[in-house]
């Protein structure tokens, strides 16, 4: 299980990575950064970049940072950035919370978080995330930067609306209210396995009730989303049991599964309903 | 040789076996070149000049190959040769160990697929460059056309064709005593099960290598990379390619796990050498990952429809087993032992009046299966321990108490089923199965778990207890020899023809010779896996090494004594043989500490040639011993758990796990845990996550660690010992039995017995893996 | 038409000047190239952890990374984690908790868990186990190892 042949580019600065990118990218070009994803899928031969452009060496990539209202995560931050809540705040704890259900230790090291984005697995808990906050993505290229709407950077089984020669350059997550409550419940085979399943919750209580809910789910269909028969039947209402159960249930019938396979869709509707519902149980 | 003790009584303890170390948790001799990085596994033998060997297989399931086009490859720099089936027309089909049955050699394994494929990853051409990465390169580029012919992929549907006048059933195994029509006839209850366990495998840590060196000058080819059965290897290997024995050497290293899937002979090994002999340089060969998954011996996929005829107090009165063995591709190197040790295993520890088994041996276009720790019995626990939950269910009788009712008692031991089992006959050696129960049920605290448990039912969790009970078989013989040797500086050498895979062999022999002999073990080197310095080895299998080498020694130990003592006496100390005793190396006088005393190393100095054979002695302080056993030891034992289930994922997790374990006399305790331990966790992968799957065109589904998922620490809980020696073995003067497989052979039917608790529905569980889909599947069908 | 690079690797304190291609993994470089063998491939797809070694001081899956990648990087792996005929603390738990059977995984354990030790010893024993699960054995059944670990982690506070 060796990779088949590249060749290496290491550029410094972003401008140089993005260059070098559009030079390669037509000749099946790829962007290194972690390698926990693409390098397992060169092992096995699946992926055969001709090229691979190793970013880890640009240093602006490392910027993780609050910019105006939003986190600013740069291409090279580590998953392991995440182990401690940062930054202060809801945003923080959430995905200190998510971070320890990504793979394993050691994988979190070299791994990123915007890497993750890239890769575009329906099991990413970070693609969950940033659907369900409706992240900014940010992409670059010869042709200059564009920011890409969460919503519309998903466009299919691990397909994202990135240009061969756009390197995604940064996610910019929204920073959530002081008393904004999360929740994240995942299932998996075993410890660190990709999610069979996996469902974040997201809400405020004013007056008593439900405000700003974000339900999503990923693991389920070709890329995680907001579930807005979900939200509808959360917003007004009190955050209590049955409330939690109608939103599940209205997540379970609007999921499209992926495998279309009838027994093992009905068993991804019936997990979906169940991880809508502890996400939302679990939501501080 | 030895003669056999009486039957049925411990035979009396050796009394010049000073128990120094026999029965403590003496750390490993194994361990500091392994905690320093100075293990030396295949991947890290290289020699100058060598070749890399790379394996282009097959990527259909069932076809017939039209071509192979190697030009492109050929052309690749650094690719040196193409060989396929045409370039090693001369090497016969890879043979059986000795097997009874009849009519399996059609069926044989050629070393490179000959104008058919019959599974995906069957080797169908071979690469040799000058690195691994260009081989690999080189593999890709050899184009195979084959016309694909629709595969069998389940076993228990209508056989199809191997080849024109062959078909997929070899043979069906049968078995029978008593009178089972009679017995189902006067039967107060029938229960009857349909069960299935999933195809899975040992899948050790280090994927196999071998590396093959022909040394021209002396006409001698050396493999690296053996295990297991070094001797035997060697011997096939020899005859295959029409050599004598005496011309290859096997050679073992340091090996990452074996469990029964790693040393028996395949085509790779046998290529590698051909291919020394041939190209003229060395040739290393190592498995990846994704080839082990689909070429290294798969195992356990059967599927039983299984009856029991039982009286009105849940006692057995019948078992009728019909069962498919999903044998994959080609009948391997163990022949139908796997599926013959479950059928003759299935009645268990229990009394079974009348027994019948109709065994099918199925060749499936899959990945051929051979033995993996615990063969058979790990599928023959299940089925008969399923049953005994499905008598207790119908009958309204408790889980535990329908097992006692049916044990073979004590008294009956040493007892002899009318049945042969892998080609010995079945004879339970000792055994207190009720008083080991008992045992375990008071350390696990059944009856306050059992209370809690359902305590914490009341208030909605799916929580349970279960328990399967398991006889094993070990010490496979039919004989081992080993030789001691002290030398001048009283170091000792124990040269056995043994195998390690990391079960701590080196340890345990030596702390059987120290004690015999009468020195500290960590003096005692223990040589295995080298077939140029023992001329016969039975290899490691069957968790044997223990029984059949640990008796070996101790003989040879002792003959070494006896010689040291006569020597000592007679010529150096002027006392009598019965005066003298050896500690820590030295020969001294019983109750004298004053008196002169003679170091070994001084009797080794004495018995060099020149001045034994002046004195009409045979020269240097050594001797052979050996050990014959016809019968295997049979260490029996009760394993208990207490698992949660999720009803909402059907996710499971074992919260407690106890397995108790006779174990005749323990060596070495700690290294007994260890396995046990290991088999534990094994047997949960095998219970619960572990399954290579198939699609409806046979191709294999589980070929990379995201999707044949093994337990790690989070899944395989703290589990509990209780080791009993309660039974020593009457076969062998130790009282040893073999420790190896005891921890996995139950977990698939105490699981699933514990499972059926927490959800309430008894019976429930028929299949293994019970993945989370398929119990969320067996609640959504109850509901 | 080879593309090999000339390449200094810091392993263990020594520099290894080496001549690779790119594709070649750390795990590879390290076995062949440098000449280390106690790094052990056992998946090469970065799941099984047995080729954990620090880069950094940080664990890293040597045959997820590419040896090229290791430039001017500090490499240790486990022919470095004693010092001289000094046997690390988790080396000698190892021993003693017989949290070893055919080794082949115990490089790999044994620098993770130095790596995550020699950061900060004070470690909780349920963060412990929660390394443990990043890499697999197939022979011990993984208690001894969690066994190890804690009493070098016992020891290391300790001192």
């Amino acid at each position: 299980m060796k990779p088949a042949r590249f060749t290496y580019h290491a550029p410094v600065t972003e401008d140089d990575a993005v260059a070098v990118l559009s030079q390669v990218a037509a000749h099946d070009g790829r962007v290194l950064a972690g390698g926990q994803s693409l390098v397992p899928a060169m092992a096995l031969r699946v992926a055969l970049p001709a090229h691979l452009v190793d970013i880890n060496g640009v240093a602006d990539f490392g910027v993780l940072a609050v910019e105006g209202s939003e986190w600013a995560v740069g291409a090279c931050v580590r998953h392991a950035a995440f182990h401690r809540p940062v930054p202060d705040g809801p945003l923080g704890r959430l995905l200190s919370a998510v971070v320890r259900h990504i793979a394993s230790y050691p994988v979190r090291t070299r791994g990123t978080f915007c890497g993750s984005l890239a890769h575009a697995d329906p099991a990413s808990e970070w693609c969950l995330v940033a659907a369900t906050l409706d992240a900014t993505l940010i992409a670059n290229s010869v042709r200059g930067r564009r920011a890409i709407a969460a919503r519309d950077y998903f466009r299919g089984w691990m397909a994202t609306a990135l240009a061969p020669d756009e390197l995604l350059a940064q996610a910019r997550l929204p920073l959530l209210p002081a008393d904004t409550r999360c929740g994240f419940y995942e299932f998996s085979r075993r410890a660190g396995d990709f999610a069979l399943v996996m469902a974040l919750a997201v809400y405020r209580i004013v007056d008593g009730v439900i405000a700003d809910p974000r339900v999503g789910v990923g693991a389920v269909e070709d890329y995680p989303r907001r579930m807005r028969a979900a939200e509808a039947a959360l917003a007004g209402r009190a955050p209590a049991p049955d409330a939690f159960r109608a939103a599940a249930e209205a997540a379970a019938q609007a999921l499209d599964p992926a495998d279309t396979r009838p027994e093992t869709a009905a068993y991804k509707r019936d997990l979906a309903r169940t991880a809508v519902r502890r996400a939302l149980e679990a939501a501080r | 040789m030895n003669a056999e003790p009486p039957r049925g009584t411990n035979p009396p303890r050796d009394p010049t076996a000073d128990s120094r170390f026999i029965g403590r948790s003496v750390p490993r001799l194994e361990d500091l070149p392994l905690v320093t990085g100075r293990g030396r596994y295949a991947a890290g033998i290289s020699f100058p000049h060598q070749l890399h060997m790379r394996v282009v297989r097959s990527a259909h399931a069932h076809g017939t190959i039209v071509a192979i086009d190697a030009s492109t490859a050929l052309a690749l720099p650094g690719c040196v040769a193409v060989w396929t089936a045409a370039d090693v027309a001369a090497v016969p089909p890879i043979d059986f160990r000795a097997t009874r049955v009849k009519g399996l050699e059609p069926y044989r394994q050629p070393v490179l697929a000959r104008e058919r494929v019959r599974y995906v990853g069957e080797p169908v051409a071979l690469v040799f460059a000058e690195d691994a990465y260009l081989a690999e390169d080189a593999a890709d580029l050899v184009a195979v056309e084959v016309k694909a012919l629709p595969p069998v992929v389940a076993a228990d549907q209508e056989p199809g064709v191997f080849m024109p006048g062959q078909g997929t059933e070899p043979t069906v195994i049968r078995k029978n005593y008593g009178n089972v029509d009679a017995a189902f006839r006067a039967a107060h209850a029938v229960v009857e099960l349909d069960l299935a366990l999933g195809r899975h495998s040992g899948v050790p840590l280090e994927t196999r290598g071998a590396i093959a060196r022909h040394d021209a000058a002396r006409d001698v080819i050396e493999l690296y990379g053996a295990s297991k059965r070094p001797h035997q290897n060697r011997d096939l290997i020899a005859a295959m390619l029409g050599r004598s024995p005496a011309t290859v050497h096997l050679y073992e290293s340091h090996v990452g796990g074996g469990f029964g899937v790693r040393g028996e002979l395949y085509p790779e090994d046998v290529l590698v050498c051909l291919a020394a002999l041939r190209l003229g340089r060395p040739v290393k060969w190592i498995e990846d990952r994704r080839e082990h998954l689909m070429a290294c011996n798969h195992s356990r996929e059967q599927r039983h429809r299984v009856r029991a005829a039982v009286d009105a107090g849940g006692r057995i009165l019948a078992i009728d087993d019909r069962f498919f063995h999903d044998q994959g591709a080609y009948v391997r190197t163990t022949g139908a032992r796997v599926m013959d040790g479950t059928a003759g295993m299935i009645p268990g520890p229990y009394r079974v009046p009348a027994y019948r088994v109709a065994a099918h041996f199925r060749l499936t276009n899959k990945t051929p299966a051979g033995t993996y720790r615990a063969p058979g019995r790990f599928e023959s626990t299940f089925v008969c321990e399923r049953l005994l939950d499905a008598v207790a269910a119908r009958l309204g009788i408790d889980r535990v108490e329908v097992r006692k009712r049916n044990f073979i008692p004590r008294t009956d031991m040493p007892y002899e089923r009318p049945l042969e089992v892998m080609e010995t006959g079945l004879v339970l050696d000792s055994g207190d199965y009720a008083g080991l129960l008992e045992k375990a049920l008071a350390r696990f605290g059944w009856d306050a778990t059992r209370a809690d448990v359902e305590r914490r039912r009341a208030t909605g969790e799916a929580v349970g207890l279960g328990l399967a009970c398991f006889v094993e078989k070990s010490g496979q013989g039919p004989v081992d020899g080993v030789r001691v040797t002290v030398d001048g500086t009283g170091a000792v050498e124990v040269v056995t023809g043994v195998a390690s895979m990391g079960q701590g062999v080196e340890t345990v022999i030596a702390q059987i010779c120290a004690d015999a002999l009468g020195v500290d073990y960590r003096r005692v080197r223990v040589v295995h896996g080298r077939t140029d310095r023992i001329e016969y080895g039975f290899g490691a299998f069957g968790s044997r090494i223990t029984v059949m080498t640990g008796s070996a020694t101790h003989a040879a130990a002792l003959k070494v004594r006896a010689k040291a003592l006569e020597l000592a006496a007679a010529d150096m100390l002027e006392a009598t043989p019965e005066d003298l005793d050896i500690v820590d190396g030295r020969i001294v006088r019983r109750n004298r500490a004053d008196a002169p005393s003679v170091t070994l190393a001084q009797i080794a100095k004495a018995l060099t040639p020149g001045a034994a054979i002046a004195k009409g002695r045979e020269p240097g302080l050594t001797a052979e011993g050996w050990f014959e056993n016809d019968h295997m030891a049979c260490p029996y034992g009760v394993h208990m758990a207490v698992v949660k289930v999720d009803r909402e994922t059907g996710g499971v997790k074992i919260e407690r796990y106890l397995v108790a374990f006779d174990i005749g006399r323990a060596v070495n305790p700690m290294l007994v845990e260890g396995q046990i331990a290991g088999g534990m966790a094994q047997g949960l992968g095998g219970a619960l996550f572990e399954e290579f799957a198939y699609d409806e065109n046979g191709t294999p589904q589980s070929v990379t660690f995201a999707d044949y998922l093994m337990p790690g620490a989070l899944e395989v809980p703290a589990v509990e010992f209780l080791l009993s020696e309660d039974a020593p073995s009457p076969l062998n003067p130790l009282g040893l039995k073999g420790a190896g497989e005891s921890g996995i052979t139950a977990v698939g039917a105490a699981v699933a017995s514990a499972i059926d608790d927490a959800i309430g529905m008894p019976g429930a569980v028929t299949r293994l893996p019970v993945t989370p889909q398929r119990l969320k599947d067996i609640l959504n069908r109850a509901r | 038409m080879s593309d090999k690079q000339d390449l200094v690797l810091e392993v263990n304190g020594k520099n290894y000047a080496v001549r690779v291609e790119p594709r070649r993994t750390l795990v590879d470089a390290l076995n062949d190239e440098c000449g280390l063998t106690g790094t052990n491939a056992g998946c090469e797809h970065g799941v099984c952890g047995a080729c954990t070694v620090l880069v950094d001081g940080e664990p890293v899956r040597a045959c997820l990374m590419f040896a090229v990648q290791a430039r001017g990087r500090r490499i240790r792996t486990i022919e470095g984690l004693a010092r001289g005929d000094t046997l690390h603390p988790l080396q000698r738990a190892f021993m003693a908790h017989h949290a070893l059977q055919c080794g082949y995984c115990t490089p790999g354990f044994l620098m993770l868990a130095a790596g995550v030790l020699e950061r900060d010893p004070n470690v909780s024993d349920e963060e412990l186990l929660q390394v443990v699960s990043s890499n697999l054995c197939r022979c011990t059944g993984y208690g001894n190892i969690v066994a190890a670990i804690r009493a070098a982690a016992a020891e290391m506070r300790a001192k």
